[in-house]
């Protein structure tokens, strides 16, 4: 099981042949993932790391049957490779790429909101690894190793530092997902939570978030009512000034409802096991 | 990116927003030259971006010279007023706020307050039962009944609400239009004439958009922005100024934070936060130095290498340090692939004040005793 993807997740590349989009198509079949193929507007036809690049995604479909798009196209173009991907009805959608304008995202979410086939992870996101089976993203691989315990996360620095020192002392991962630092994402952590909580697979599950919005309180709210399975937080950003923003878009403190230390009271008030920090964190699963 | 309170005026007047005639002035004689041009009573109001509206009332050309000079030497969040606004002032019989922000759940929203005149996070805080919010759909704009509800909410009369819908609207499109993800009239002001008209006003443009919007882009007054921010910018770095005594230099912003987190945990405090994001090189890490130099007393280097491996991430460390005539306290902290490595590469250079750590709370706890294991016996 896991969540999201798997040994069998048929991937295409969105941006295949960009600098970006080729460097970590290379590493994800390094990886194991399967990637079927690529789209890159004007250069169907040709081949990308071994695989087949098309004009379309709905060409790209038709002819490999996958089920998940990657997107790595610069953020001037992202949007329209979102929607496309939509519209091609693609199951999972993950948006690797940052600097997309708000104004477009909150177009996509709601235009998201009115299609129910795709679920969109993302943008500004590293993406979603399952160790030892796929990595959709750019999560790197060596951090991970096989386990029972599902990582969700707003920030990819902190993932990585958290998943590595957790394969080091060896607790591994069913699933890690980067949700994506952006105020506008297709994926939420109450969506996350749901799947490891509906996961055999995972026993437990870890949550790392940030000052900067609602997400914490509505997963905490979450967790009260639905989960069974124990949960692991940090909320990074109890020092922080007020109303300064630290360098995620989405890290701001902009109503007082929303400040870490609230965030921190909501979640022990639903039984989650706050850590004080990344390290503790790790320290708090053994 | 922020826009001066007459720049954001000039984006509400396109789109259909009454605002006063106004001209800036850069010296005291301007503002006198316009104070003589509009006739008095003036407003002579500091530009300052990001900051609550600084302005006193002037009832001759004269007064109106005194005080641009006095605003034009103040300072205001550390950077001196460049300019001032000078408007024919206006008599209003009430002041109300009303803006729109990029929500972060999924939509816009819109927000009004009879409380004009106040910073929205005050209005919060203190009149928080007077907001009036509506949730602006995308697809669909300011909907006439959400205004209407907006205005019956201000207690506007009601024959103001069809003038009230009309900003209201305007205000929207000028926010989608300009890439705004705040945009605010502040006070929007019922005048003696029955006229609503925005007195004050604050456009905040998304930095993500800046690539279509050059307009805007080109109208950037860097002048009016601390330096440390104009080179940070140029240098790709995320700089965030803070309070304390430690430079932190980080490859991610949630890194940053827990690191900044840690500090506090040890009584310790950063001066400023920069973020490298993935890209650890040299040219970067030089950037990032000279703009920690002038306010740290030590720098805190927290790296998680994930594209490349740590023996990389040392190598260009060091060619930085090479460039940076400096002696302070110098804590790195690096971790990911080939990490011992990468350490063993750092104290192989035998810099001084270097010291190396494997985990953040090891760094923290290094540098917040003021250095690491500085050896003085060599």
């Amino acid at each position: 099981m896991s969540i999201l993807v798997d040994e069998k997740t048929q991937v295409i590349v969105q941006g295949i042949t960009g600098r970006e989009g080729s460097f970590h198509t290379a590493q994800m079949i390094a990886y194991g993932t399967q990637v079927v193929g690529g789209v890159t507007p004007g250069k169907g036809g040709e081949w990308s790391n071994g695989k087949p690049v098309f004009d379309t995604v709905a060409s790209a479909l038709d002819a490999t049957g996958a089920n998940t798009s990657i997107i790595y196209v610069n953020a001037p173009y992202a949007t329209d490779a979102i929607y496309e991907a939509i519209d091609a009805e693609i199951p999972l959608i993950v948006c690797v790429t940052e600097g997309i304008p708000l104004v477009d995202m909150l177009k996509v979410y709601a235009y998201l909101r009115q299609n129910h086939v795709s679920r969109l992870i993302g943008p500004n996101c590293p993406g979603v690894l399952t160790p030892g089976q796929s990595k959709v993203g750019i999560i790197p691989g060596f951090i991970a190793q096989r386990g029972d315990v599902g990582v969700v996360s707003r920030s990819g620095s902190l993932t990585y530092d958290v998943v590595y020192r957790m394969t080091q002392v060896g607790i591994g991962q069913s699933s890690i997902v980067g949700i994506g630092g952006d105020p506008i994402i297709g994926t939420s952590f109450v969506d996350v939570l749901e799947m490891f909580e509906d996961d055999p697979e995972t026993n437990r599950v870890v949550l790392i978030g940030e000052i900067g919005g609602r997400a914490e309180i509505d997963a905490a709210n979450f967790i009260r009512a639905r989960m069974t399975k124990p949960v692991f937080a940090c909320i990074v950003g109890t020092s922080a000034p007020e109303h300064t923003r630290m360098g995620h878009a989405g890290a701001i403190v902009v109503e007082h409802e929303t400040s870490a230390a609230l965030k921190i009271e909501a979640l022990r008030g639903a039984g989650v096991i706050v850590a004080d920090d990344p390290d503790e964190l790790v320290d708090l699963l053994q | 990116m922020y826009l001066h309170e007459y720049q954001s005026k000039q984006y509400f007047a396109r789109f259909g927003i009454q605002t006063p005639p106004g001209k800036i002035a850069e010296t005291e004689q301007e503002a006198f030259n316009a104070a003589a041009e509009f006739g008095v009573p003036v407003v002579v109001n500091a530009q300052a971006l990001d900051h609550q509206r600084v302005f006193r009332l002037a009832s001759t050309p004269d007064q109106a010279r005194a005080i641009a000079a006095d605003i034009l030497a103040m300072t205001i969040s550390g950077v001196r007023v460049g300019t001032v606004l000078i408007e024919p002032a206006v008599a209003v019989s009430a002041e109300y706020f009303l803006g729109i922000y990029g929500d972060r759940g999924s939509s816009w929203l819109m927000i009004a307050s009879p409380e004009g005149g106040r910073d929205i996070i005050e209005i919060e805080r203190e009149h928080p039962q007077t907001l009036c919010r509506e949730t602006i759909k995308p697809f669909l704009g300011v909907l006439e009944f959400q205004a209407r509800n907006l205005a019956s909410g201000l207690n506007l009369p009601r024959e103001q609400w069809n003038a009230f819908t009309q900003i209201a609207q305007n205000l929207y499109r000028c926010a989608v239009a300009c890439d705004a993800i705040r945009a605010e009239i502040n006070p929007l002001s019922f005048t003696a004439n029955g006229d609503l008209i925005a007195l004050g006003g604050k456009l905040v443009i998304d930095d993500n958009a800046l690539f279509r919007q050059t307009e805007l882009a080109s109208i950037r007054d860097v002048k009016a922005e601390p330096q440390s921010v104009v080179a940070a910018r140029a240098a790709g770095i995320s700089y965030v100024h803070l309070s304390g005594t430690i430079g932190c230099v980080v490859s991610g912003a949630g890194l940053g934070m827990a690191t900044l987190d840690m500090l506090a945990r040890h009584n310790a405090a950063g001066s400023s936060l920069l973020d490298l994001g993935g890209d650890i090189q040299r040219d970067k890490i030089s950037a990032a130095l000279r703009l920690i130099l002038p306010e740290a007393q030590s720098v805190l280097f927290n790296i998680f290498a994930d594209k490349t491996s740590c023996i990389e991430v040392a190598r260009e460390l060091l060619a930085a340090f090479s460039t940076i005539q400096a002696a302070l306290p110098l804590v790195i902290r690096l971790a990911g692939r080939d990490a011992e490595a990468g350490r063993a590469a750092l104290e192989a250079a035998n810099l001084p004040l270097l010291s190396t750590a494997a985990t953040t709370y090891e760094a923290v706890e290094a540098v917040s005793k003021g250095g690491g294991h500085v050896d003085f016996s060599g």
